[in-house]
């Protein structure tokens, strides 16, 4: 029996132990091959949804579903958190288990985690819409938001999804104007390097469009310290901004399961870029957010990756030699607005083109959001 | 003997994409007291200008930058 544990439930995960049973169908019924997907979450969460939980335009109960309903008969599903990964003797510990399982192959999809408390007055003073509760106290916080300065900060990078910070002040920008509120809302946007975003093109773009919408763009501004009683942040650069809604995309980190595996210091598995194979342990992979690779940490990325370990792992199965490789394949759409969108497409070391932004575009986004459950099934 | 010669600090970002390594040095800098000489390894071209203009930015000294083989290394001090 050749066994493959992959340890995550999110994007990267799901696709992948789908994909997995599809190709390796036959094995798996001869009994050759068993394919076991471990999440401590019985819960499958898209969370792209969350930027639209603000303006009241999804819930966060639109975010998830049950994975079991996602996941592939096929494939063995364990509810239950890794604790361990020993990749001296390819085994993992459970929580709740007493035993440990063992592996041939493993992919670690275990995703980003938020660390607000990593900045001093950042979880008191700051808002954010990277998951369920902060999404929602946001929405609450904005619809009784009629006057004052709203400061969307990038305080950690690299973070989920990177288009979601451009794209929020230009949606807060639009939904104000519709509720007549605008011109009693100043806006300003902050990012850590001196341009709008770490890709040049996505930076040029924001920066005509906020220019135009009367955002304020502050760069090099690196949160140090937020002073939540007096509402003020401050930066490693020695300059104060005041605000009256602060809207935060706190710092992320990996996971302890990684450090303490030893396969990367900072919690995100360090991989040969191509492969996605683990540079300090034999098989073992990575992919979506955790992998530290040189690309955004994007779900279309996990996706991709995904594919590509999911004809690794199979050839490897079959005993025949892995050709398949990621080359940065990353696709994100980018909101102009509350019903204009654009969207950008790039590998490594590739410039996106950013393209006028439309509504086919957005409805476009909108439309992929709903088909997703069709993507972490594995059909498209 | 130069600073540049043995520094305190040394940051390792060789193969990082921008903006990694300045954040890189931002993370790291925080974290240290005034006059540490730290030394960062990249790879990333647009770094030879990103990270002196956060220097002056920010405050700090810019010592000088040194064209390896296959990388850069950024000497600056801590203010």
């Amino acid at each position: 029996m050749h066994r493959i544990a992959i340890v995550g439930g999110g994007t990267g995960g799901t696709v992948l132990a789908n994909r997995l049973a599809s190709e390796l169908q036959t094995e798996i019924a001869d009994g050759n091959v068993e394919v076991r997907l471990i999440t401590a979450d019985p819960n499958h969460v898209y969370k792209p949804t969350f930027l639209y939980v603000p303006f009241g335009k999804k819930t966060v109960d639109d975010a998830k579903r049950p994975i079991e309903e996602l996941v592939d008969r096929r494939v063995t599903l364990t509810i239950d958190e890794v604790t361990d990964v020993d990749t001296d003797q390819n085994r993992l510990s459970l929580a709740d288990r007493t035993t440990s399982l063992r592996y041939d192959q493993l992919v670690l999809a275990t995703g980003a985690n938020l660390e607000p408390e990593a900045v001093p007055g950042l979880a008191e003073g700051a808002h954010h819409f990277y998951g369920p509760d902060g999404a929602e106290r946001l929405r609450d916080e904005l619809a009784d938001f009629t006057e004052g300065h709203l400061v969307l900060s990038v305080v950690g990078v690299p973070h989920m999804c990177p288009a979601a910070p451009v794209e929020f002040p230009l949606m807060v920008d639009d939904w104000l104007r519709e509720r007549g509120r605008r011109e009693d809302v100043e806006i300003s946007y902050t990012y850590p390097i001196n341009r709008a975003h770490g890709l040049e093109s996505v930076a040029d773009w924001a920066t005509d469009l906020f220019e135009e919408r009367d955002i304020t763009l502050e760069t090099f501004f690196n949160v140090d310290e937020v002073d939540p009683d007096a509402e003020v942040v401050e930066t490693v650069e020695g300059t104060e901004l005041e605000y009256d809604l602060l809207v935060a995309i706190p710092p992320h980190r990996g996971s302890d399961l990684v450090i303490d595996a030893g396969l990367g210091e900072d919690g995100w598995v360090d991989v040969d870029r191509h492969t996605l194979e683990a540079t300090a342990a034999e098989d073992v992979y990575a992919i979506g957010d955790v992998a530290d690779v040189p690309t955004s940490k994007a779900g279309s990325v996990a996706h991709y990756e995904a594919g590509v370990v999911a004809d690794r792992i199979a050839s490897r199965a079959r005993g025949q030699t892995p050709t398949a490789i990621y080359d940065g394949k990353t696709v994100c759409f980018l909101e102009a607005g509350m019903d204009e969108a654009t969207f950008i497409e790039f590998t490594y070391g590739e410039e996106p083109y950013v393209r006028e932004p439309s509504k086919p575009l957005h409805w476009t986004k909108l439309g992929y959001n709903e088909s997703y459950w069709l993507t972490a099934r594995g059909l498209l | 003997m130069t600073d540049t010669d043995d520094p305190d600090v040394t940051i390792d970002s060789k193969d990082a994409s921008c903006p990694g390594p300045l954040m890189d040095l931002i993370g790291k800098v925080k974290t240290l007291d005034a006059g540490t000489v730290v030394e960062l390894q990249t790879t990333e071209r647009n770094s030879t200008t990103d990270v002196p203009e956060w220097l002056e930015e920010a405050g700090h000294d810019l010592v000088e930058i040194e064209e390896r083989d296959d990388y850069w290394s950024i000497y600056l001090e801590v203010n």
